[in-house]
């Protein structure tokens, strides 16, 4: 079995295993009512569906370690059921269906490097990199000149997703977008 | 510009360094300094009379959930020494001795708290009012928060209450008069109840609270006096025989934020020891080592406190909540850990 935590491990992105399923730690408080007992709130993100919940603890209480691992894998294509994905140091291939790869669809390039994070040996999510520089394949054309006021249009990326970007952005352009908040960050240079 | 303009953490970019820095803003400690001279402008205002006591004893008054953080003088176990978990022996001692109105600003010390409201090391305001009914010093206790916070708090009459045993019926669903330890695993979430499975009723009823009442304090109540704790839960309070018998203390939450605490306090002599025997036999229970109790207190409790109505007060926690600062090193100098 897994390392066993105390609550003095229950730290923010620490990986533990409750009620069978892996979660990770989203936020972890050291509570205490007056001359009470203490106890470790935690809220925790479903590893699998990214469900939150709550859990408070007592802090005698000790909390097992999720078996979870990390490994970058490289996105290839989808036929359409599958998104299909490849370790590039061992050329083994990972599949996801539709449901679990969920709104990461939005952010995959083909070649892009993702991290997918197995559980006992099962793959159970992908993510993106925190920032992508993607191609804006359809846009209203720039306005010269425009640069401080702040305003945005919508964008369209090589991707599909939709990002707010400044006037001053046109179609053809590279861009650097936070892949987590969904929100434009700075032209880039094709990559 | 200030030599301390600089301070206040960067968070990115100080990786691999040591980070000498304050914890807090300087606009932040500049805040705390005005608050702190606030309060004592405050009681001198008032004619409390500032006192200023020892943080080391060879004594101490044992508590079942507050750890004592022991020195060990020279190196060596015997004759250990105790930092203060709060100024109230000694400041009693003084009431005892024919001081009147008193007050204290000072740092206690607890051990194994830490977390965003809690630093093993803080700053206590504790004041008593000699001849003063627990509701008067509740109105006092209103009157100075809300000038520190400059908050409306709610028109008279002040303060907004609430029992113990109505907080709990209004926001966990369980009413004290009718549980007992069985019965109230019942109330326990399916998903959590094997891991309280060993718990006591006392231990429940804390998780109640901070799983349940703290959160919806938080939601429902700017500001409120809990009031009328459960008899096992007096610490230092009368007890008011009721019936139901509940004891004579209060604590003030500010958005779901526990700030003061406060008792009808208990002047018999008796009384007093019986419990902290008791609580050094809790103590025990739980594997923790018991404490000296204090024997100076006690006497000085034998010889005649008067009658009297006190309260401890979190002073980082109220700068906290002046400056809208979401973990205690943001409002002190610097963190045990950085």
């Amino acid at each position: 079995m897994g390392e066993v935590l105390n609550h003095n491990q229950l730290r923010i992105g620490t990986k533990v295993e409750i009620d069978d399923l892996p979660w990770m730690i989203v936020s972890a408080q050291f509570v205490k009512p007056g001359k009470g007992q203490a106890f470790t709130k935690i809220r925790i993100k479903n590893l699998i569906d990214g469900r939150v919940i709550e859990r408070t603890y007592k802090s005698s209480e000790t909390v097992n370690k999720a078996d979870v691992q990390d490994k970058d894998v490289q996105y290839l294509y989808t036929d359409g059921e599958f998104w299909h994905f490849m370790e590039p140091l061992n050329y083994e291939q990972v599949a996801f269906p539709k449901d679990q790869v969920g709104d990461v669809v939005d952010w995959l390039k083909e070649q892009e490097t993702y991290q997918v994070t197995f559980w006992g040996g099962k793959p159970i999510s992908v993510t993106p990199p925190p920032f992508l520089v993607l191609k804006v394949s359809q846009c209203d054309p720039g306005v010269r000149g425009d640069t401080v006021s702040g305003a945005t249009k919508p964008a369209t990326m090589e991707t599909g997703v939709i990002v707010k970007v400044p006037l001053f952005v046109n179609e053809g352009d590279w861009i650097r977008v936070d892949t987590r908040s969904g929100e434009y960050v700075e032209r880039a240079k094709e990559p | 510009m200030s030599p301390l303009a600089t301070c206040g953490r960067g968070g990115w970019g100080m990786r691999g360094k040591t980070d000498w820095r304050p914890t807090a803003t300087w606009q932040r400690l500049q805040q705390r300094a005005l608050l702190l001279s606030h309060c004592r402008r405050f009681f001198s205002e008032r004619g409390v009379l500032e006192v200023d006591t020892p943080s080391l004893s060879r004594s101490a008054l044992p508590e079942h959930h507050i750890e004592p953080i022991t020195c060990c003088a020279d190196g060596s176990s015997a004759g250990a020494l105790f930092l203060h978990t709060s100024p109230e022996a000694a400041m009693k001692r003084l009431l005892a001795a024919g001081s009147g109105p008193i007050y204290q600003l000072c740092h206690v010390f607890r051990a194994h708290e830490m977390g965003p409201h809690h630093h093993p090391e803080f700053t206590m305001l504790e004041w008593y009012r000699p001849g003063w009914n627990w509701f008067q010093l509740m109105m006092e206790v209103a009157e100075l928060v809300g000038q520190l916070l400059d908050i409306e708090l709610p028109p008279h009459p002040f303060p907004l209450t609430m029992s113990y045993r109505q907080a709990l019926i209004q926001y966990a669903g369980i009413d004290l008069l009718e549980e007992n330890q069985a019965t109230l695993r019942r109330h326990l979430p399916a998903d959590q109840a094997a891991a309280l499975s060993d718990s006591d009723y006392e231990t429940l009823l804390d998780w109640f609270w901070v799983d349940r009442v703290e959160p919806a304090l938080a939601r429902h109540h700017p500001a409120l006096f809990i009031t009328h704790f459960p008899v096992a839960r007096a610490a230092m309070a009368r007890v008011d025989p009721g019936p139901p018998a509940t004891a004579c203390r209060f604590e003030l939450y500010i958005h779901g934020v526990e700030l003061a605490n406060g008792y009808q306090e208990l002047t018999d002599a008796g009384e007093q020891e019986r419990r902290l025997v008791a609580a050094n036999d809790q103590r025990r229970l739980q594997g923790l080592v018991s404490l000296p109790i204090d024997q100076h207190f006690l006497a000085a409790l034998a010889e005649g406190m008067p009658e009297c109505a006190g309260v401890a007060l979190g002073f980082d926690r109220l700068v906290m909540l002046a400056c809208g600062a979401t973990s205690i090193d943001q409002v002190t100098a610097f963190h045990i850990d950085s």
